[in-house]
């Protein structure tokens, strides 16, 4: 399967299942997209005619590039076959270990923004904080099913995490304390809201935290606008110095700004340069998860916006880097070289087999999205995952699972998208959330269009 | 003239070979929402 496209002045053919990416002139472009239903002397007459007034292209050189076609197929680069369908249907059989835990160490929050998912942080059920003895036990079972594997993560979530500080805290020491005696390495993250962040907090996270992320929508109408505290005040001056002098102090150890663009921001280039501006240079902003009729819910009319949105990030980054002021932005950190192998390709994000969240009463869910829906319980930190029928349906959750995946050209690069976004849009964690999708697929186009431009050296 | 230049990237055939699982889990990293960009540590030495 190829993915052909034309984005900033390039030519692009993406060769899905090698992962191949070549960047080509038109004539080429064109030749391509004849090659696998055309024969070589009606591809030559027809670029002979399309550019006829061109000299460079002859008879000769047409013949050339249609060998260069045939030799990149031959070396598995282009129209290469899908060989890794029996791979994900393989998945079922292999023992599962648990790696990644998300802990919900509040279910409580100081903030009241209208869109969030867990319903002010108390996911639809009681307040309440997850004791030590919970975590403890969230740690040791997560020690216990993890096999083999070394590299362990623990996500400290809320709601908001900080109303929990100290229990984070003697959870990263516990956790610190298996590491030797069981060859294990934790790599802890935090997720918050940063009212509550301090020189402390900063201190302690700059020490412990491998990551650090921080909620912020981008310019101070838009973060305010939504993410308001219980009096009704937006809390942009509130966290944003925070934040500064948090992100400064963490020196080259990972942190990112993380926004939600809505309805009401479609134009969030603006949010994620903001946030650039603001001196932050590692940034994520993501589509609002909400229900259709909700006020700030986006829109079928809002569609094409973004996806227009997303291509003039991308060239700005490109500009701002040439510039010597560049930034990250998540979803185009591609790396062709080094990223994920077929495996990772094809399991997906690993939610309800490798990777779990845990409540502050210690049940577990299949991930953050799913806790509070009783139907997704999987056990407990106690009694490890009793329902396995449902693992076992998390463990085919993938690219190959899903029917409106075959002929999508992304499907390497999403295994299939979220669960629970497909959850929630259609009641099946093998359905597709269509809207996601297309943002996906354009944020695709635009990382591999950066990763090109870097490559040839060639900004716009 | 060349009309193609290929990039490099690293050979998903070949990347099947040896899956190792140590990579980071995908929604832990950044977004929570919405797994290419994740990285590899192992990509030279898993398939050499």
């Amino acid at each position: 399967m190829l993915h052909q496209y034309q984005l900033n002045g390039y030519n692009i053919v993406l060769d899905v299942f090698s992962g191949s990416v070549h960047v080509v002139d038109e004539v080429a472009y064109d030749m391509i997209a004849l090659y696998e239903n055309h024969t070589a002397e009606e591809i030559i007459e027809a670029m002979l005619k399309k550019y006829a007034d061109r000299e460079d292209v002859t008879r000769e050189d047409l013949t050339q590039c249609l060998e260069d076609i045939a030799a990149l197929e031959k070396a598995g680069k282009l129209f290469t076959k899908d060989t890794y369908a029996h791979m994900a249907f393989d998945f079922k059989k292999r023992v599962t270990e648990v790696k990644a835990l998300c802990l919900h160490v509040a279910h409580t929050c100081n903030l009241n923004c209208s869109y969030c998912f867990a319903a002010q942080g108390n996911y639809h059920g009681e307040r309440a904080l997850m004791s030590f003895e919970v975590g403890k036990q969230a740690l040791d079972f997560l020690v216990k099913n993890s096999g083999k594997r070394k590299n362990l993560e623990v996500d400290f979530f809320g709601g908001e995490p900080l109303m929990n500080w100290d229990v984070v805290k003697q959870l990263v020491a516990y956790g610190r304390s298996l590491e030797e005696p069981h060859n294990k390495k934790f790599r802890f993250t935090l997720t918050t809201n940063g009212v509550l962040v301090d020189d402390e907090v900063i201190e302690f996270a700059n020490r412990e935290m491998n990551n650090v992320v921080m909620s912020l929508d981008g310019r101070k109408e838009v973060h305010d606008h939504l993410r308001k505290n219980y009096a009704g005040q937006g809390s942009y001056d509130v966290v944003v110095p925070k934040f500064q002098k948090f992100a400064k102090l963490r020196g080259d150890k990972e942190y990112y700004i993380r926004g939600t663009y809505t309805h009401h921001n479609t134009d969030f280039t603006n949010d994620v340069l903001h946030m650039a501006d603001l001196g932050f240079d590692r940034l994520s902003i993501e589509p609002v998860v909400c229900a259709e009729n909700d006020p700030y819910a986006l829109t079928k009319e809002d569609l094409p916006v973004l996806l227009e949105q997303y291509e003039i990030l991308a060239k700005e980054m490109l500009k701002r880097e040439k510039e010597g002021k560049g930034f990250i932005f998540y979803h185009y950190m591609i790396d062709l070289n080094h990223g994920p192998c077929i495996y990772k390709r094809i399991s997906g994000c690993g939610s309800g087999t490798e990777y779990l969240a845990v409540t502050p009463w210690g049940e577990l869910f299949p991930c953050h999205q799913f806790v509070g829906d009783e139907k997704y319980t999987m056990g407990n930190v106690w009694d490890g995952v009793t329902n396995t029928a449902l693992r076992d349906e998390f463990k085919l959750c993938n690219a190959y699972a899903r029917k409106d995946c075959e002929t999508c050209w992304a499907k390497l690069y999403c295994s299939g998208g979220c669960a629970a976004n497909a959850y929630h849009a259609t009641g099946s964690i093998t359905g597709t959330h269509a809207y996601g999708c297309e943002l996906f697929r354009k944020r695709m186009e635009c990382a591999i269009m950066m990763q090109v431009a870097k490559q040839t050296e060639k900004v716009e | 003239m060349t009309r193609i230049q290929t990039i490099e990237t690293r050979d998903l055939a070949q990347s099947a070979v040896n899956g190792c699982g140590e990579c980071q889990t995908s929604c832990q990293s950044a977004c929570k929402t919405s797994v290419a960009n994740q990285l590899c540590e192992n990509s030279d030495e898993k398939d050499a």
